[in-house]
C-alpha cells in the first residue's frame, strides 16, 4: 500500500481533429462556428495522462484516479460515453465554456479550486496528470498553473514516462529539444506531469468499465458545478484562419529518374 | 511607461546562452526600441559570466543568477530564479524562449508575480487599441489552424516566443557589468540525472536541418509486388537522411505500429511524429513520402515553407492545396534514385 497515489487527470474535450474549424466572433468572444455541434473527444495528449494513470493506479493496489474535465455539460456527457469505457476513473465534472479562447488562468483557478475540494484526496499522495497542451488554446499552462495554485514545486513537461519505485521516488522523462529526453527523479508526490504521448496504446472498450464508470458518471454530471472564466484583461485584436491555400503542381508523368534530379535541384537551392 | 525584461539561459555547455535565448534578446531590442521601454536581460546559469559577456553589445540593464543549482534546468530552481530576477528588474513585460526549461516554468512565474501568460508567440507588433498603443501578440490555436492577434491590459504580462520566429542576437563579446541576484531556494526534491537520446549516428531529429523528411505509413504497407518491404524502407529512409542531411518526421500511423508488434522502422518514435499530437518543427523545404497528407497530420507542417510530397495516390492530401508539388510516383523507386544522385554529388 506505499506506494498508493491519488492520480487527478486533468482533460478538456475539443473538436475531433479531423472537423472543419471556422472561426467567429459570439456575443462572448471569439468562437468556432457550430462548436456546439461539433463532435467532440477527450482532448488527446490528456487522453494519454488517462491512460497512463489508469495504469500506474492498476499497479499500485489503493490508488484513484479522478478525471477533472470542464467544459459544456452536454458535451462532457457525450464524450464520457466512449472514455468510460476505456479505463475506471470518478469523474469530476464543471459545467462551463467550450474551446480555446478563454483565459488559462481562470481555467486553472476553478479546476484548482475544484481539486482542493475532492473529499477524499490525499494531498501528499497526489499526482497531477494532464496533456503538456492542450489541442484547443495549445498553451501548456493550465496544469501549470493548478500545480501553482496547490503548491507543488515539482513540475514535468512533455512526459513520456513515469517509473514509480517502491521507496516512493519516482523517474521521470520529458521530452526537451532535438529530440531527447531529459531524466529526472524525484523523492516522491506531490507532483505535476503534463503528459505527451506516453508509451501505451489507447485502451479497447470495456463494456463493464464502462456501466461501472456510468454509475457515478450520470450523478456527478447531473451535479455539476456551472462556472464563468474572467477575460483577465485577455483581448483578440483578430482570429482568422490562415489565408495560404497552395497552387499545388501535381506532377504523374515523371520516370523515378526526372523525378529525382528535379528533387536534387530544389534540396540543393536555397 | 513599460518596461521589458528578456530571460534567458545557458545551453548544454553551461557557458554560452542557447539560440532560442539569443532570439528572445533580438525580440526584446526591437521591442524596447518601438516603445522607447527600457530593456533589462535576465541570465540563469551556474556561471553567466561569459553569456553576460556575449550580451554586454545589447547595452541592456544585465542581471544574473548563478550557482550549481542553475545548471540543470529544473522546476522548483529555475522557478525560483527566474522569480528572482523578475522581482529585481520590476518590468511590465517579461519575454522568454519558448525552450523546454523555461516553458516548464513560465506559467508557474507568471502566478507567483501576480501576472499572465501566452505562450508560443510568432510575433510581436506594436499597434493601437482604442487610440492607445498596445503590445499585439500573434500566436494559433487549435493546433495551427486557427490564427490569432490578442493583447492583454494587465501586467506583468509573460510571453514565451516560439523559436526560430527571430534572427538570434549577436553582439562582440566584451567586458559586462552583471548584478549579481540572491535566490531563496526551495527545497531542492528533484534531481536532473542527464539527457537520455539515441547514439549520435542514429539521431533522426536535427532541428536544425534545412529539410524534413516525413516518412507516412505507406512505406510499411504492401507494395505493388504484393510484399511488405519494410528492411528496405529503413535503408532508402536512412540513406536519405545521410545523404541530405535532413531531418526525419513521420505520421503518427507510422509511429504508432511500433506499439502493435507490427513490422516496423527501429528508428522511429513518437518523438519524430509530426501533426496534431505531434510535433510542429521549422525548417524551410519539407519532402513527404508515403504519407497520405490528412489534415492533423498535416497541422504539423505549418512552419515548413516550401513543400513537395511523393505519394502513389493522385488524390492524396497533399495535391489538394496543402504541397506545392506532389510527385504521383513510387517513393521507394524514388528515393532509390535520389539517394545515388545524392551520393554522387557529394563525392
Ligand atoms: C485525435 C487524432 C490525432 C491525430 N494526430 C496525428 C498526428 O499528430 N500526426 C499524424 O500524422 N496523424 C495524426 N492523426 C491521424 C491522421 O488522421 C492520419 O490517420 C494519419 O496521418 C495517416 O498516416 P499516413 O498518411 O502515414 O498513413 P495512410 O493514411 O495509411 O497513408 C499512406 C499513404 O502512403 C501511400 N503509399 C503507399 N505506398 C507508397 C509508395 N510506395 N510510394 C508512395 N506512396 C505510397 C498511400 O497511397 C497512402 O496515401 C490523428 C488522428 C486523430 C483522430
Amino acid at each position: 500500500m506505499s506506494n498508493a497515489v491519488h492520480i487527478v487527470v486533468c482533460a478538456g474535450i475539443v473538436p475531433d481533429p479531423l472537423q472543419t474549424l471556422e472561426p467567429i466572433t459570439t456575443p462572448t468572444g471569439p468562437g468556432l462556428k457550430n462548436e456546439m455541434v461539433l463532435p467532440a473527444v477527450l482532448d488527446p495528449w490528456a487522453a494519454c495522462a488517462l491512460y497512463e494513470a489508469a495504469n500506474l493506479a492498476a499497479k499500485n493496489p489503493g490508488s484513484k484516479v479522478w478525471l477533472v474535465s470542464l467544459g459544456p455539460k452536454a458535451k462532457l456527457q457525450q464524450v464520457m460515453m466512449t472514455i468510460a469505457q476505456k479505463v475506471s476513473f470518478e469523474l469530476v465534472p464543471i459545467d462551463g465554456p467550450i474551446g480555446g479562447f478563454p483565459d488559462a488562468h481562470s481555467t486553472a483557478a476553478v479546476l484548482a479550486e475544484t481539486i482542493a475540494a475532492l473529499s477524499g484526496l490525499d494531498r501528499e499522495r497526489l499526482l497531477l496528470f494532464g496533456g503538456w497542451e492542450s489541442a484547443t488554446r495549445g498553451a501548456g499552462v493550465t496544469l501549470q498553473l493548478v500545480g501553482e495554485r496547490l503548491g507543488i514545486t515539482d513540475q514535468f513537461q512533455g512526459v513520456d514516462k513515469i517509473d514509480l519505485r517502491d521507496d516512493g521516488s519516482f523517474e521521470v522523462l520529458e521530452r526537451v529539444e532535438g529530440g531527447k529526453h531529459q531524466v529526472s527523479v524525484c523523492v516522491g508526490t506531490p507532483a505535476v506531469l503534463g503528459w505527451a504521448t506516453g508509451n501505451l496504446a489507447e485502451p479497447r472498450n470495456n463494456p463493464q468499465v464502462g456501466m461501472a464508470n456510468m454509475r457515478t458518471i450520470m450523478p456527478a454530471l447531473q451535479k455539476a458545478k456551472s462556472t464563468t472564466l474572467p477575460a483577465n484583461g485577455l483581448r483578440y485584436v483578430s482570429v482568422s484562419l490562415p489565408k495560404q491555400q497552395r497552387t499545388t503542381r501535381v506532377v504523374k508523368d515523371l520516370t523515378p529518374d526526372q523525378i529525382a534530379s528535379e528533387l536534387v535541384e530544389w534540396i540543393g537551392a536555397e | 511607461m513599460e518596461s521589458i525584461l528578456v530571460l534567458t539561459h545557458a545551453d548544454e555547455s553551461g557557458t554560452a546562452l542557447t539560440k532560442a535565448s539569443l532570439e528572445a534578446v533580438t525580440a526584446g531590442l526591437e521591442l524596447a526600441s518601438q516603445l522607447g521601454a527600457s530593456l533589462t536581460i535576465g541570465i540563469v546559469a551556474a556561471n553567466p559570466a561569459p553569456a553576460a559577456s556575449s550580451l554586454a553589445a545589447t547595452g541592456a540593464r544585465l542581471l544574473a543568477v548563478s550557482g550549481e543549482p542553475f545548471a540543470q534546468p529544473r522546476y522548483a530552481t529555475d522557478a525560483a530564479a527566474c522569480e528572482a530576477l523578475c522581482r529585481a528588474a520590476q518590468a511590465t513585460i517579461v519575454l522568454a524562449p519558448a525552450s523546454a526549461r523555461f516553458t516548464r516554468v513560465a506559467a508557474g512565474l507568471a502566478h507567483r508575480l501576480g501576472g499572465f501568460v501566452d505562450t508560443h508567440i510568432t510575433s510581436l507588433n506594436v499597434g493601437s487599441i482604442g487610440g492607445t498603443e498596445a503590445i499585439e501578440a500573434t500566436r494559433w490555436f487549435y493546433r495551427q489552424r486557427v490564427e490569432a492577434v490578442l493583447s492583454r491590459d494587465l501586467r506583468p504580462w509573460f510571453l514565451l516566443l516560439d523559436a526560430g520566429t527571430h534572427t538570434a542576437f549577436a553582439g562582440d563579446p566584451a567586458p559586462a557589468q552583471v548584478e549579481e541576484v540572491a535566490v531563496q531556494l526551495p527545497p531542492i526534491r528533484t534531481t536532473v540525472s542527464g539527457l537520455r537520446e539515441p547514439k549520435q549516428d542514429q539521431q533522426t531529429i536535427r532541428p536544425d536541418a534545412k529539410l524534413l523528411l516525413v516518412a507516412g505509413a505507406g512505406w510499411t504497407k504492401k507494395q505493388p509486388d504484393g510484399q511488405i518491404h519494410a528492411a528496405e524502407a529503413g535503408d532508402l529512409i536512412l540513406g536519405f537522411l545521410h545523404a541530405a542531411g535532413a531531418s526525419l518526421g513521420s505520421s503518427k500511423s507510422l509511429v504508432d505500429q511500433g506499439g502493435e508488434g507490427n513490422s516496423v522502422l527501429p528508428f522511429l518514435t513518437h518523438l519524430n511524429q509530426i501533426g496534431q499530437t505531434g510535433a510542429t518543427p521549422r525548417h524551410a523545404k519539407g519532402l513527404s513520402t508515403c504519407c497520405h497528407g490528412e489534415e492533423p497530420h498535416v497541422v504539423g507542417w505549418r512552419f515548413i515553407a516550401d513543400r513537395r510530397a511523393i505519394s502513389l495516390d493522385p488524390n492524396c492530401g497533399w495535391t489538394r492545396g496543402k504541397a506545392d508539388v506532389v510527385y504521383i510516383a513510387d517513393a521507394f523507386q524514388v528515393i532509390a534514385k535520389l539517394n545515388a544522385l545524392l551520393e554522387v554529388n557529394k563525392s
